[in-house]
C-alpha cells in the first residue's frame, strides 16, 4: 500500500511538465502551427527561472523570467512560421539546439558550476502546500493517504498544471477563442474568408504556448528540483508530443496520457536496482528505456488513427 | 433611379508580371441575378476577391448602394452586406453546420448565447427561403449540396444583401442546380441582389438578367441575357467564332477492346464505391460515364488503370485479363497498351516543378528511344517534347519550361500528348477538360475524337453531362458505384439527369 502510494505521489510530480509541455502543445497544434521545440523552450525557461530565482530569492520572480524566455522563443518560432511562413520543424529543432546550447554556456559563465545554477532554498524555491484537513484524514484507511500525500502536499504549480485540464476543455469548447482556434487548425481559409485575421489567431496560440512551457521549465528548476542542471528536460517535451497523439489533441485524454508516462516514469525510478524474480537485477538504461519504447508501441498500434489537425504544419497563403 | 447594387469603377490589379484585372466598370443593379462569365484565367475571381475584400486592387473605386467603400477585408465586405459562397467551399469539415455558422460572428466571448440566437435565425431563413439543413450535422457528413446550402446561409446569417456566388454548380447534379436557381431567384424576390460567377453558357442563359463578359482581364461586354444568345457570348468569350457542337461521323465499333465485369472497389474506409460494375468497350467507339461527382467514377478508371485495388471482378485488355485485385501494375499495363489521362493532373497526370519535357515522356521513361544505356537520352526526350509542343500547339512553346508555369488548358495538353502519342489500344480519360479554357477545350474534343475514328477504344469520365453527351456514343450512367443506365448520345439532358439523381430507370421512361 505504501509503495503504491508513493509511487502515485511520484506519478503526479512527474507528470506535471508533461502536462503543461503537452498542454502548450495542443493551443499551438490545435491552430495548426507544429511545435518540435516544447523541449527548447521548457529547458531555456527551466534555466531562466533558476537563473532569475537564484538572482532575485524570489520564485515568483524566476517563474516570470522562464515564462518572458519562452513566450520569447515562442515568438521566434511563430516569426519564422508564421510571418515568413518557414518551416515548422525546421524551426523547432533550431530552437531545441538554441536552448540546449546557450543554457549551458550562460550557466557556466554567469555562475562557473558547469552548468549548473546554485541551488535554490527558500523562498526562491516553490515550496509544497498542504491542502487543509490533510493531516487530520491521513489515518482514514485509502482515502486518508489518498488525499494527504497523493493529492495534498504538491506546489501551486502542480495544481495550477490540472486546474489547466478543465480550462482548456472549456476554452477550447464553449469560448469564441476556442472556437476560432480549432477552426484555424483545420481550415485557415474559412477563417480569414470570416473576416478574422488568421495571422494574429496563431500568435495567440504559440504566446500561450509559451507561457505553459515556461511554467514548465519553470517547475523543472525551481518547484521539482532546486536549480538547473543542463540537458534537465531530457526529452519531456518530446514525450509530451506524443502524449498529445495520444490523445488525439483532446485536453482531457491529454491529461490520462501524461499521467501514464508519468506512471512509467515513476515506476522506472522506483525499480531501479530491484531484483526481479527469475531475470535478476535489470540494468537502469533498460528501466529507464521503457517509457519511451511504450510510447513507439502505443503511438504504433493501440491508439487507432490519431488525425491531426488539418491545417497542422502548414504556413496560410492566400490563393495565387 | 435607385443607385447599383455594386459599382466598381476602373478596377486595376496585377500579380506580378500578369495584369488580372484591367480599368474593369461594372454597374450591378440593385435586386438582379447579374451573370459574370470568361474563361479560366480571364479575371472573374480575382474581380471578385477584390470585391470581397480578399485582395485589394492596385487602384480603382467600390461603390456599394451608391456609397464609396472601402474594402480591406473580408470583414469590410461583410459590413457593407456582401456575402460569397467560394468554389472550393470555406467550411470547417469537423465542425457541425451552427459552429460554421456562427464562425466569425459570434457575438459574445461564449458560444452558448451565439449558438442559441443562430438555432432560431436558421430556422426563421429554412422557413423563408427553403433552405433546409440539420443545424447539427457535421459538415463532412453532409452532401455537397447541402454543404453549399450551409455557405449560403452563413452568408444571409450575417445579413448579406449583395451575394456573389463563385461556379457554385461545378459540384451539383442539374436537379440541385435547377434547385440552386429556385433560390437564386427567391432571394432576387426578397429584394437581394446576386452575382453569378460562371463559365457554364447555359447557367447564365437559364438564370440571370444581365451578363458581362470578362476576357483577359477585362470586360468585353456587358448584355442583357434576354437579348444575347449563347453563340455571342461563346464568341465574346473566346475572343472568336468557337464551334460548340462537336462534329463527328458514325462510329465503327469494331472488337472488344476492354471487358470490365461485376469489378467492386471500396476505398480505404471500406465504403463500396463500385458496386458490381460491368460493361465493355469497343474499338472505334468512345463510351461515357456520366455521374455527379463522387458516385465511383474515379474509383472505377482508376481501378482499370492499375493504381486502386478492386475487390472482386474481373478486367479484360485484348482478352487478356488485368490483375485488378493484385498486384496491376500501371506500367505494365501501359507496355500493354492501355493509356491514362487522369482525372486529376496535379496530383496524379503531372509533376509540377519538373521541366515539360520531363513530363512529356514521364511513365514511358524505359522506353528505349529515350534511352541511352543506362542513362536518359536528354536530346531524344527534348526533340520529341519539341514536336509534341508544335503538334498539340502547347503554349508557352518551351519544352524547359517549368510544368507549373503553363495554363491548366496547357498542361492538359502535356498530359493528353504525352498518352495519345504513344499510340495506345485503349485511352481511359478522366475529366479531360477540367479548368481548361474555351478554345482548348474544342481541341482535345477534336483529339478524342480522332483516337475514336483511328480505331481506339476510347472510355471517358467526366461530370460535365454535356461534354460526355456531345463526344460519347454509348453514355453509362453511374450512380451509388452502380450503372444505373445505358443510353444512346441522343438522350435527353432531363432522362440523363433524373438517372444521375439515382431516380430508378422505369421511373425516368414515365
Amino acid at each position: 500500500m505504501d509503495t503504491l502510494v508513493q509511487l502515485l505521489d511520484a506519478m503526479v510530480r512527474v507528470s506535471v511538465p508533461l502536462l503543461l509541455a503537452c498542454l502548450a502543445g495542443l493551443y499551438s497544434e490545435r491552430s495548426g502551427v507544429f511545435d518540435i521545440g516544447l523541449e527548447g523552450k521548457m529547458l531555456a525557461g527551466a534555466f531562466a527561472g533558476a537563473a532569475a530565482a537564484a538572482a532575485s530569492g524570489s520564485a515568483w520572480i524566476g517563474l516570470s523570467a522562464a515564462i518572458l524566455v519562452a513566450v520569447f522563443l515562442a515568438l521566434v518560432h511563430g516569426f519564422a512560421s508564421i510571418t515568413h511562413r518557414g518551416n515548422q520543424i525546421v524551426s523547432g529543432v533550431a530552437i531545441n539546439f538554441i536552448a540546449a546550447g546557450s543554457t549551458i554556456i550562460l550557466g557556466q559563465a554567469w555562475f562557473r558550476q558547469g552548468g549548473r545554477t546554485p541551488s535554490l532554498a527558500g523562498d526562491a524555491r516553490f515550496q509544497t502546500i498542504e491542502l487543509p484537513g490533510a493531516a487530520a484524514v491521513r489515518d482514514v484507511p485509502v482515502l486518508g493517504p489518498i488525499y494527504s500525500e497523493i493529492i495534498s502536499g504538491h506546489s501551486i504549480l502542480v495544481y495550477f498544471a490540472f486546474f489547466m485540464v478543465p480550462f482548456t476543455w472549456w476554452a477550447l469548447f464553449r469560448t469564441r477563442f476556442g472556437l476560432r482556434l480549432r477552426a484555424v487548425g483545420e481550415n485557415p481559409a474559412a477563417v480569414d474568408t470570416a473576416g478574422i485575421s488568421v495571422t494574429w489567431l496563431r500568435y495567440r496560440a504559440v504566446i500561450i504556448t509559451g507561457i505553459l512551457t515556461g511554467v514548465a521549465g519553470a517547475y523543472l528548476s525551481v518547484a521539482q528540483n532546486a536549480g538547473f542542471v543542463k540537458d534537465m528536460t531530457a526529452g519531456k517535451g518530446f514525450i509530451a508530443l506524443a502524449a498529445l497523439i495520444f490523445a488525439k489533441w483532446k485536453p482531457v485524454p491529454a491529461m490520462f496520457a501524461c499521467l501514464l508516462f508519468g506512471f512509467l516514469e515513476a515506476s522506472s525510478i522506483r525499480f531501479q536496482g530491484m531484483d526481479w524474480p527469475l531475470v535478476g537485477r535489470v540494468p537502469v538504461q533498460l528501466i529507464n528505456a521503457l517509457p519511451f519504447v511504450l510510447t513507439v508501441i502505443l503511438l504504433a498500434g493501440f491508439i487507432g488513427r490519431a488525425v491531426p489537425p488539418k491545417a497542422g504544419g502548414v504556413a496560410y497563403v492566400k490563393e495565387r | 433611379m435607385a443607385p447599383a447594387a455594386i459599382e466598381l469603377k476602373g478596377i486595376n490589379k496585377s500579380f506580378g508580371a500578369v495584369h488580372a484585372n484591367r480599368d474593369i466598370d461594372i454597374e450591378i443593379p440593385k435586386g438582379t441575378i447579374h451573370g459574370i462569365i470568361g474563361e479560366n484565367g480571364a479575371g472573374k475571381s480575382t474581380l471578385m476577391s477584390i470585391l470581397y475584400g480578399f485582395y485589394q486592387a492596385d487602384s480603382g473605386e467600390i461603390f456599394v448602394d451608391g456609397k464609396k467603400t472601402d474594402i480591406q477585408t473580408p470583414n469590410d465586405a461583410i459590413a457593407a452586406g456582401i456575402g460569397m459562397v467560394h468554389q472550393h467551399f470555406m467550411l470547417v469539415e469537423n465542425f457541425t453546420v451552427l459552429e460554421n455558422i456562427i464562425l466569425g460572428a459570434e457575438g459574445s466571448q461564449l458560444l452558448n448565447a451565439g449558438i442559441s440566437r443562430a438555432r432560431s435565425e436558421l430556422h426563421r431563413l429554412e422557413q423563408d427561403y427553403g433552405l433546409e439543413v440539420d443545424p447539427d450535422a457535421v459538415v463532412e457528413e453532409l452532401a455537397v449540396g447541402l454543404q453549399q446550402r450551409v455557405e449560403i446561409l452563413k452568408a444571409l446569417y450575417r445579413g448579406a444583401e449583395i451575394l456573389i456566388l463563385d461556379e457554385p454548380t461545378g459540384v451539383l447534379t442539374p436537379a440541385e442546380a435547377d434547385h440552386l436557381f429556385r433560390i437564386l431567384r427567391m432571394l432576387k424576390d426578397e429584394g437581394k441582389t446576386v452575382v453569378l460567377i460562371t463559365h457554364k453558357l447555359r447557367e447564365i442563359m437559364a438564370v440571370t438578367d444581365n451578363v458581362s463578359v470578362m476576357r483577359q482581364g477585362t470586360i468585353v461586354a456587358t448584355r442583357k441575357t434576354a437579348a444575347t444568345t449563347v453563340e455571342e457570348l461563346a464568341e465574346l468569350m473566346v475572343g472568336r467564332r468557337v464551334l460548340l457542337r462537336v462534329d463527328k461521323g458514325e462510329p465503327n465499333p469494331a472488337a472488344v477492346k476492354l471487358s470490365v465485369r461485376n469489378l467492386t472497389v471500396k476505398d480505404s474506409r471500406g465504403v463500396t464505391m463500385v458496386n458490381d460494375v460491368s460493361f465493355d468497350v469497343r474499338a472505334g467507339e468512345i463510351v461515357g460515364v456520366a455521374g455527379v461527382a463522387g458516385n465511383g467514377q474515379s474509383e472505377l478508371i482508376e481501378t482499370i488503370a492499375g493504381i486502386r485495388k478492386a475487390v472482386s471482378g474481373t478486367v479484360m485488355l485484348d482478352g487478356k485479363p488485368i490483375d485488378v485485385t493484385g498486384a496491376a501494375d500501371p506500367g505494365e499495363l501501359r507496355d500493354r497498351g492501355l493509356a491514362h489521362v487522369p482525372e486529376d493532373r496535379h496530383h496524379v497526370g503531372l509533376v509540377l516543378p519538373f521541366e515539360e519535357n520531363e513530363n512529356a515522356m514521364l511513365g514511358y521513361h524505359d522506353d528505349p528511344k529515350f534511352l541511352n544505356g543506362p542513362f536518359l537520352n536528354i536530346d531524344a526526350i527534348r526533340a520529341d517534347a519539341r514536336e509534341k509542343i508544335q503538334k498539340y500547339d502547347i503554349r508557352p512553346a518551351d519544352c524547359r519550361l517549368k510544368t507549373a508555369n503553363f495554363s491548366g488548358g496547357n498542361q492538359q495538353k502535356i498530359v493528353l500528348a504525352r498518352e495519345m502519342e504513344h499510340d495506345p489500344g485503349v485511352l481511359i480519360v478522366g475529366q479531360p477538360t477540367r479548368g481548361v479554357d474555351v478554345g482548348a477545350i474544342e481541341f482535345i474534343h477534336k483529339q478524342l475524337i480522332a483516337m475514336r475514328d483511328g480505331g481506339k477504344a476510347v472510355l471517358l469520365v467526366s461530370v460535365e453531362l454535356d461534354e460526355v453527351r456531345s463526344l460519347s456514343d454509348r453514355i453509362l450512367v453511374m450512380f451509388d458505384g452502380r450503372l444505373v443506365g445505358e443510353r444512346g448520345p441522343d438522350a435527353t439532358e432531363g432522362e440523363l439527369g433524373l438517372l444521375m439523381a439515382g431516380v430508378e430507370a422505369r421511373e425516368a421512361a414515365e
